[in-house]
């Protein structure tokens, strides 16, 4: 096979530079929104002692979650060996780590006391799962970047995929122990299962996939590079079964939930009573998010570049929604501290929580999304991250 | 050329240390004098060591319930408060007051007061 | 002025020795326990300190405990319910199937396994060994997820600037805190501020000691009058127990 070439994406079009001003003043208003939350205290924000996790959280997990899917094209290609998927994993590295540093980001901008990250990384209590978690985003830099260094470093090539089989497996811990955040939760019913660690692996999978596959497309797109759309129809055949994975991790969660009297009040509010979350998880979730990407990916009338890449669009929208279902509503429905009990009480604990997201939290949010598209821009503008040519094997 | 450097890099040196020894010396803080005149520990120990004995007090207080008084923050600020022209307490990090005098100088970020009260609790007075 | 503030400081200081010698030989307001622990002593795990709450006592519209510990830890509310600080609460519930009612106070459990202190990142949840549930301010980030953690919706986030605080309840934005039986007043040999309110308007529902001790007031009662845990099926072991539900 002929050896892969890469070379720097240098845009230098008048669009180019408005694009990245654009996003460089979103990217502020996020820093903005940050300092405006943390001066003045969170109840600028949506957030109350009920919903304790709003918005930028979601934003913040969708982001560092896509994080840890995204290298699984790296994945392929190093630890699986596929010869079509190797000219990818550069900039598939490269999308994973920017990823992570705007989820974190995000995640760090929300914190109560964000002065106090020097505590949070000399202080550990090893029983909490956050803080596992700490380490493990910060392992995965470290070690996504070393990944990144023996893929570009000849010398170091015959390492790669030991690298690969490293950073694969750190992966599965990593999302695992994301999703176990809310599945250590003991106190909620919406939370408290196993079974959130490996839809979490999952989900990882279709977001880290879907935004790979639009963020390379966009790439040799305006990088005026030849895009290979039989390797994008290839990998989102691949997206549309991790697709059914999902849907079949999210069917489980909410048949066993279902099947539980004590859980029929959270799954009714879920799935039926919940306004804006119970049409999340139908209509977005759902729908826009597993369904008609389906139809799309599997389909033969749609294998075409921009059906596809609006799928992934779709896609994105639901893993969203997916996780806005998740972590809001999880939270909106009350605590049963008193079962068979009706409850009054003058906080409203034990009543469905309302929570309105807000503009700095967006902006926050947001932010963190420009703060990744940067990212990505500058580095592979500086150095070789992305293949020249479609001289490599194809089918 | 090297000798130049090294003379004049050390007299530099020695001139900061200098400096940073006279300010010091003569910017005692705007110390409002406690009982009996004086600090609960001598002022050279207190201006090199106080940021230890306030973070070894607290982590005693909160952890393990420790409650002497002679290094507690609540201490400090009974016995370095000013009072302004009408008697009421001036917060102990205002501007120009105890802490900020020397921390502003230092630039040292002190947070202690975004929980901490600044002033004396009065009512400690009239409490039971 | 420094001589007025040198006067003011010890005439305070005398008078808080003469106060506490008073009491003391009177023992009317504070109620002492045999052995308070001393100013330099640290606390240890042979005391655990526990509440049984009597909900036949409990009157539907009291709110002395709530009243009361907001103005020892000056808890200030700002009119937004959904996330103003609450350290105690009020509760009334009525069962759906048989219609009875009944009131009481919610608030943080001490468990003895709690799930704040096992999911705080940087540990700053903590139990102390005399069984108090609290964080240290010193080290929390603000994260929010011990709020999440709680069974009992006992932990508040502080959302505004705050200012005046009491010395003896250091609180600020940014932090997360909840109940944390009155530890300034425990320490010193004093009942937490909710009991303290709920005696003085005549209900006695709240009872405050030391689980250890088995010659406690608690301890005994305890043993004789059936009480429950709230979510006991979560194995928290907690201290707080109530009577009649």
């Amino acid at each position: 096979m002929p050896p892969i070439r890469y070379s720097r994406v240098v845009g230098k079009s008048k669009s180019y530079f408005m694009f990245l001003f654009s996003l460089c003043a979103l990217a502020l208003s996020g820093l903005v929104a940050a300092h405006f939350m943390d001066t003045n205290g969170h109840h600028v924000t949506g957030m109350t002692n009920r919903v304790v996790w709003g918005l930028p959280h979601v934003f913040a997990i969708f982001l560092i979650v896509g994080a840890s899917g995204c290298l699984n094209i790296a994945s392929i290609g190093t630890v699986f060996g596929r010869q079509d998927y190797k000219p990818l994993g550069r900039l598939s590295a490269l999308v994973s780590i920017a990823l992570l540093i705007g989820g974190l980001c995000v995640l760090v901008l929300d914190l109560g006391r964000p002065d106090r990250l020097i505590i949070a990384m000399t202080h550990f209590n090893f029983k909490s799962i956050f803080a596992w978690n700490i380490l493990l985003y910060v392992g995965f830099l470290l070690i996504v970047v070393v990944y990144l260094w023996f893929m570009m470093e000849p010398r170091m090539k015959i390492y790669s995929r030991k690298v690969g089989v490293f950073a694969f497996v750190w992966r599965f811990i990593l999302t695992t122990g994301t999703g176990s955040i809310f599945g250590f939760l003991v106190a909620r019913k919406s939370y408290d299962t196993a079974i959130l660690a490996p839809l979490f692996i999952v989900l990882s999978l279709v977001i880290g996939s879907a935004i790979f596959i639009l963020a390379h497309s966009a790439i040799m797109r305006f990088g005026e590079r030849p895009l290979r759309v039989p390797l994008i129809s290839k990998i989102c055949k691949l997206l549309a079964l991790f697709l059914c994975l999902l849907f079949y991790m999210t069917l489980v969660q909410h048949l066993s939930f279902s099947y539980a009297t004590e859980r029929h009040g959270v799954e009714k509010f879920i799935l039926a009573e919940g306004g804006i979350y119970t049409f999340l998880f139908w209509g977005v979730q759902i729908l826009i998010g597993t369904l008609l990407p389906l139809i799309v990916f599997l389909v033969p009338y749609f294998n075409r570049l921009s059906f596809l890449l609006m799928g992934c669009c779709m896609v994105l929208l639901g893993g969203f929604a997916q996780l806005y279902v998740i972590i809001i509503g999880g939270q909106a429905y009350p605590l049963e501290i008193f079962p068979g009990y009706i409850v009054e009480d003058g906080f409203f604990s034990h009543s469905i929580a309302a929570y309105v997201p807000t503009i700095p939290e967006l902006f926050l949010g947001v932010g963190g999304i420009a703060l990744v598209v940067i990212l990505v821009m500058m580095v592979i503008r500086i150095l070789p991250f992305v293949e020249e040519s479609s001289s490599s094997s194809v089918h | 050329m090297g000798r130049f450097i090294t003379t004049f890099g050390s007299f530099l040196l020695v001139m900061i240390c200098m400096t940073s020894e006279l300010v010091t010396a003569n910017n005692t803080g705007n110390i409002a004098l406690g009982i009996d005149d004086q600090c609960v520990e001598p002022t050279d120990y207190m201006r090199r060591y106080h940021m230890d004995v306030l973070l070894h007090q607290r982590d005693e207080t909160v952890l393990k319930g420790i409650r002497t008084k002679k290094h507690s923050l609540v201490g400090c600020i009974n016995c370095h408060t000013k009072q302004d022209g009408h008697g009421q307490n001036i917060p102990i990090n205002d501007e120009g007051q105890f802490c900020e005098s020397c921390h502003t100088y230092a630039a040292v970020k002190i947070d202690c007061f975004q929980c901490h009260r600044s002033t004396p609790d009065i009512e400690v007075a009239n409490d039971e | 002025m420094n001589d007025n503030s040198i006067d003011h400081y010890r005439r305070r200081f005398l008078k808080n020795a003469g106060v506490t010698a008073a009491s003391a030989v009177g023992g009317v307001q504070l109620i002492n326990f045999a052995n308070a622990k001393s100013d330099d002593q640290a606390v240890a795990d042979s005391v655990r300190w526990g509440m049984l709450v009597d909900t036949s006592k409990c009157a539907t519209d009291c709110t002395a405990c709530v009243d009361s510990c907001n103005e020892e830890h000056g808890l200030e509310l700002f009119d937004r319910p959904e996330s103003d600080v609450q350290w105690i609460r009020k509760v009334e519930l009525q069962n759906k199937s048989t219609g009875h009612q009944v009131s009481l106070p919610m608030l943080c459990q001490h468990c003895e396994n709690p799930p704040c202190v096992d999911v705080c990142p940087t540990g700053a949840s903590f139990k102390r060994d005399d069984g108090v549930v609290l964080v240290n301010k010193h080290t929390c980030i603000g994260c929010r997820y011990c709020v999440m953690a709680c069974p009992y919706l006992a932990r508040s986030f502080v959302h505004e600037n705050l200012e005046n605080q009491r010395s003896w309840s250091p609180r600020g934005k940014g932090t997360v805190e909840s109940c944390n039986f009155c530890v300034h007043r425990v320490d010193k040999g004093e009942q937490p501020a909710c009991v303290v309110g709920c005696q003085s308007d005549g209900h006695k529902a709240l009872l405050f000691g030391d689980l250890n001790d088995p010659d406690s007031e608690i301890s005994n009662r305890a043993n004789t009058i059936s009480s429950r845990e709230l979510r006991a099926d979560l194995s928290l072991n907690t201290a707080v127990r109530y009577e009649g539900l």
